[in-house]
Order: structure tokens, then sequence, then C-alpha cells
């Protein structure tokens, strides 16, 4: 059965866009631009103040994907699988966590960023804000690959491990972040315009505007 | 179904450089984990399992120079080359495919002075990819897997998933992890490291020791591409999110029974022995206990390996399952080092002493940070 990208958002060059939603905002740094553009769509998640860059990244990403889709209403919360990639794992908060044990002298790790300095953690605060719980994994690519991330989640569909499933590109490092999620869903469900999942259409959305 | 194999695997801690090393030890009750005292890693004297740097460089110098490679990278190598030599699979192939799993890789290059020799680089885990393709001369670049504490049998359970599918005839997993301050402060931050060697599922217990180690499981379609045909399948396998919190296990295990939920449902069989993550952290073990007992599993002989050689991170979905695997083939239920009296609410039925047992199955499960999940079921062919 063909199986069909159903929605996509990318988040970048401080530009968030996925459907008909879009905010720019070019006069602030990067992780400020996350924070302003979460309160410009007006969600109201107090956790996210909490959540690392990362996460809010992921996060923000996947809330403006189903903004306007109803996964919640035509899957079960075990149909719905995550399978996200980067290539700098957390490595942006791995480094505040190993500034906060450099020194001896300021010797202050926090639970509360360590627990940070795993990539599949931001996978955690997704499923816990819209309460999936299907499949979920993590990898690492030195770029984005169309191509696995093609054969494994088509693999899942395929095998009816999962109905539908949220996939992409969330990278943050201390210079830049870049996040392109994709919506593969069996078919398309609320929009007319079918394009299909496969590896050239995934690259070619990646690509827009970069 | 198609059946994929256990063709062959390792483990690397200290308690030996191979399967048979380690059971041995394991089999006198040894275990790996003993208290250091090194500001260079931690203020406060710990309880860990660490590798001893000299006996690693020995062994690495039989194969190549030790200077030329990262701690993290020298334990891989160190585990993937044993496992090969006890199967016939074509590594460089392009039917074959490698997977690693791990939690932090070089994490401990951030550490100022130790960047410098190797470069900013080394420590993306896209680069220990990278490396391994060439050291290996590899046809695929390697997969990496970076999941938490579920990473090892999570890239089991991709393995099987790939072979299965007909996208690859073999595949080599690895797990590996180092232990070092940055891991060490961070759990400790958590308050969740053990006074002394950890007591899984022990009314004593009082948290997890971690653990170096790295493990190998070569899978394939073939059964003849081990050296003594093998007998132990890899079954079906999932993961699953508790969608409850980040830090913390679910109070009612419900992303755990999911997972062995699915298993269960796939595979029709009798469950004869289970191997639990078993932390001996106080929530992760009443959370097993709990959904073990709601999956119906509550008298299955259960074990946890960590009192032999702790919390190996994301090393220990490997190194475990090549345990389990060991078991299996042996008919052999090895005991819960450090466990003595039950401790958690759901009475399960934790394994004391070591016991020969025809054994047809068991499943491994596995749960980590992130609220993450994973089950799967070896079985004998």
């Amino acid at each position: 059965m063909p199986y069909t990208i159903t929605n996509f958002c990318i988040i970048r060059n401080n530009k968030a866009q996925a459907g008909s939603l879009s905010y720019s905002d070019t006069s602030v740094a990067g992780h400020e631009f996350l924070i302003k553009a979460y309160q410009h769509f007006g969600i109201s998640y107090p956790k996210f103040y909490k959540m690392d860059n990362l996460s809010r990244l992921g996060f923000l990403s996947v809330e403006l994907l189903l903004k306007n889709h109803p996964v919640h209403q035509l899957y079960k919360p075990e149909d719905v699988g995550i399978i996200l990639s980067n290539a700098s794992s957390s490595l942006s908060t791995d480094i505040i966590h190993q500034r906060s044990i450099s020194n001896r002298s300021e010797y202050f790790p926090s639970p509360s960023v360590f627990v940070y300095t795993l990539p599949n953690v931001m996978i955690g605060e997704i499923c816990i804000r819209h309460k999936f719980s299907g499949e979920g994994c993590f990898f690492i690519h030195e770029r984005f690959n169309a191509a696995f991330l093609h054969q494994y989640v088509k693999l899942l569909l395929d095998n009816r491990i999962i109905q539908c499933s949220i996939t992409g590109w969330v990278e943050m490092n201390e210079q830049n972040y870049e996040s392109v999620v994709y919506l593969i869903e069996k078919q398309s469900q609320t929009n007319n315009q079918i394009v299909n999942f496969e590896p050239g259409e995934l690259n070619k959305i990646y690509l827009k505007d970069s | 179904m198609k059946e994929i194999f256990a063709i062959a695997d390792n483990i690397v801690t200290p308690l030996g450089f191979s399967t048979q090393e380690n059971a041995a030890n394991m089999l006198k009750n040894i275990t790996g984990i003993r208290q250091w005292n090194d500001v260079q890693i931690a203020p406060e004297p710990f309880y860990a399992s660490l590798i001893d740097d000299e006996t690693l460089n020995q062994k690495f110098a039989s194969f190549d120079d030790p200077a030329r490679f990262t701690r993290f990278e020298k334990m891989i190598i160190c585990s993937v080359k044993d496992a090969l030599s006890n199967s016939n699979v074509d590594f460089t192939n392009k039917k074959t495919l490698f997977i690693l799993s791990t939690t932090k890789g070089n994490i401990d290059l951030l550490e100022k002075n130790k960047m410098t020799v190797f470069g900013n680089e080394r420590t993306s885990l896209w680069h220990t990819a990278r490396l391994m393709k060439e050291y290996f001369s590899l046809y695929h670049m390697p997969l990496v897997v970076s999941n938490a504490c579920i990473s090892g049998l999570l890239a089991i359970i991709i393995g099987a998933r790939l072979i299965r599918n007909g996208l690859f005839e073999n595949v080599v997993i690895n797990g590996s992890d180092i232990i070092t301050e940055f891991v060490i402060s961070g759990f400790n931050s958590f308050k969740s490291l053990s006074t002394g060697p950890c007591r899984p599922f022990d009314k004593t217990r009082d948290g997890l020791s971690l653990g170096e180690g790295s493990g190998t499981i070569i899978l394939s379609s073939n059964r003849n591409r081990s050296a003594v045909p093998s007998s132990v399948c890899i079954g079906e396998g999932f993961s699953t999110n508790d969608a409850n919190h980040i830090s913390g296990p679910s109070r009612t295990g419900e992303g755990l029974f999911l997972a062995i939920s699915k298993v269960l449902n796939a595979h029709a069989a009798r469950i004869s022995y289970i191997s639990a993550h078993g932390t001996a952290t106080l929530y992760n073990d009443e959370m097993e206990s709990i959904a073990f007992t709601r999956a119906g599993l509550q008298n299955v002989p259960v074990n946890s390996f960590k009192g032999y050689w702790g919390h190996t991170l994301g090393a220990a979905g490997v190194i475990e399952s090549a345990m389990a695997i060991y078991s299996l083939k042996n008919n052999l239920l090895l005991n819960t080092l450090g466990f003595n009296e039950t401790g958690v609410s759901n009475p399960i039925s934790v394994i004391s002493k070591a016991t020969p047992c025809k054994l047809e199955n068991c499943l491994k499960v596995a749960s980590g940070f992130g609220g993450c999940n994973a089950a799967l079921l070896f079985y004998k062919a």
C-alpha cells in the first residue's frame, strides 16, 4: 500500500512553517525564537519552559505538525510511532552538563539538565504531550538521511507495527538548529494534496527554501 | 515467520573479554563492581564496574596501536573482532549491516584535555560510525541508535526487523558505553547510585551501580554463518513509551506491560525465563514487578545481570542478551547477584541460585529515560 506525507513542519533560520501556519522573527537569537514561536502560536504547556533547546525544537515541530491534523482521533496512542534523527545527539545540553562539573569549586550537576543529555528524551516529551505510546527510536546520522528514514518507517508501516509515523530530523548544536518533521499515513486523511512517501519527496521538502 | 539466528556474540566487561570468560566468572559469583576513590571521576567514593585501561590496551595492542583510538572505540573493536572470529559472516559485504548502540559514545572527549588529542568531531556519534566503516572496510555506513538504556535491545529488534524484511542477510550489533565523570555526576545528581554493589529486586536495594561494557551479537538469516549451527533465534520485539514521565518509570508499568503484551501476542509460547532490566533502583524494579505480574508472568523465573557488571547503559541490552542466549544454549538460569530477599510489592520469581533448567525461550526487557521500554523474545530453533 502506498503511504503519503500528509503534513510537514520546517523550523530553521528563525522561521516556522507547517501547512497554513507560519511565523518568522529574525530579530532574535535562534533559541529565543523557539520561545517566541511557542508564544505566537498560543500553545499553553508550561513544561515547555523546563525543556532543553533540543526538546523545545522537537516539541514545537510536532505541535505545529499536528495542529490541524486529527491524528489523535484517527489512531490509537500505541499506533503512532516517532522515529527521529540528528547529527549532534544531545551535544548542546551535554556541554551545559559538562560545564557544571568541570570545576571542582563550582561543581553543580543538576538532574534537570542531565536528563536531557539523551536525545530520545525529546521523543518522551512528545509522547507525554500527545499521549503517544507506540514505537520510538532516535538515530544519529551525519546528514538528513531520507533513504534510511523512508526504509525504516515503511518497514514499520508494512509490518503493521504502527499505523502512522512522525519522522524526520531535529538538530540542535551550539551554532545552529534545524528541524524538518513529517507526518506519514496510509492515505491522506485531511488534505487533497497527495505527496507520496518516497525518499525523493522527503528530500524535496527538506531542501525547500533552505 | 522467517527465522533469524543468533550466530555469534561477545561480552567485554571487567569480568572478561569474551562471553565464555564472563560466564565463567559469573558462575563463581564474581562481580566487576567495586569501590573507586578517584577524584578525577567523582568528588566522593563510588561503586562501579570499570574496565582496566591497561588490560584494554594490552588486548587492543594485539591488532592495532592503542594510542590511535579512544577507550570507547577500542572496546567496540575488541568486542566486534572477537564475535566475528566465531562466525563466517563477511563484515565487508553489501548484505551485512553494522548497528552501533550507545548513549554517550566518546563523551570523555568533552573534557578539555582529551578533546585536543582527538579533535572536536570525534565526540560525534556519526564520526564513530565513519571511523568504524573505515576500520572494518564496511560496505554500508553503520547505523547509530541512541535511545537511552533501551538502545542495545532496540538495536537488536531493529536488526532483526531489517533481516526479516529481506533488507540484509546479516546484522552485526554492538552496544558500548564508557563510564566517566560526566555519567557518574549525572546519576549522582539524581541520587540513584547505590551505596555498595547494586542489589536488584532486593529488599535492601538502594540504587544502581554503573558499569562499562561492550557487547556484540551477530544476527543472520543463514544459520550456517556460525561455526556451530546456531540454536537460538530472534523473535519479535517492540518498543513503547510510558507517555508519563521523562526521568521516572510509570508507576503502573504501562509502557513495559504494553511492550511485553505485544511480544506475547506475536508468539503464542509459554515464557520459560525473563532477563529483566533490574537496575536495583527502587522505582525500576518495582515497576518491572508490576508489569510482569500484569502480563501474567509472575511465576516465570526472572533474573537481573546488573549485580555482575552494573548498569552498562547503551551496552546493557546487547551484553545481557548475549548472556541470555548463553543461558538458553546451556539450559542454565543464573542467579541475581546481590539479591537475597524480595523487595518488590508483587511477588515475582527472582532467581537466587544458579539452576540447571530446560529452557525454550527468554523474554528480554529494558526500560530507560524518556519513558522508553523494549521487549524481545529469544527462542530455540
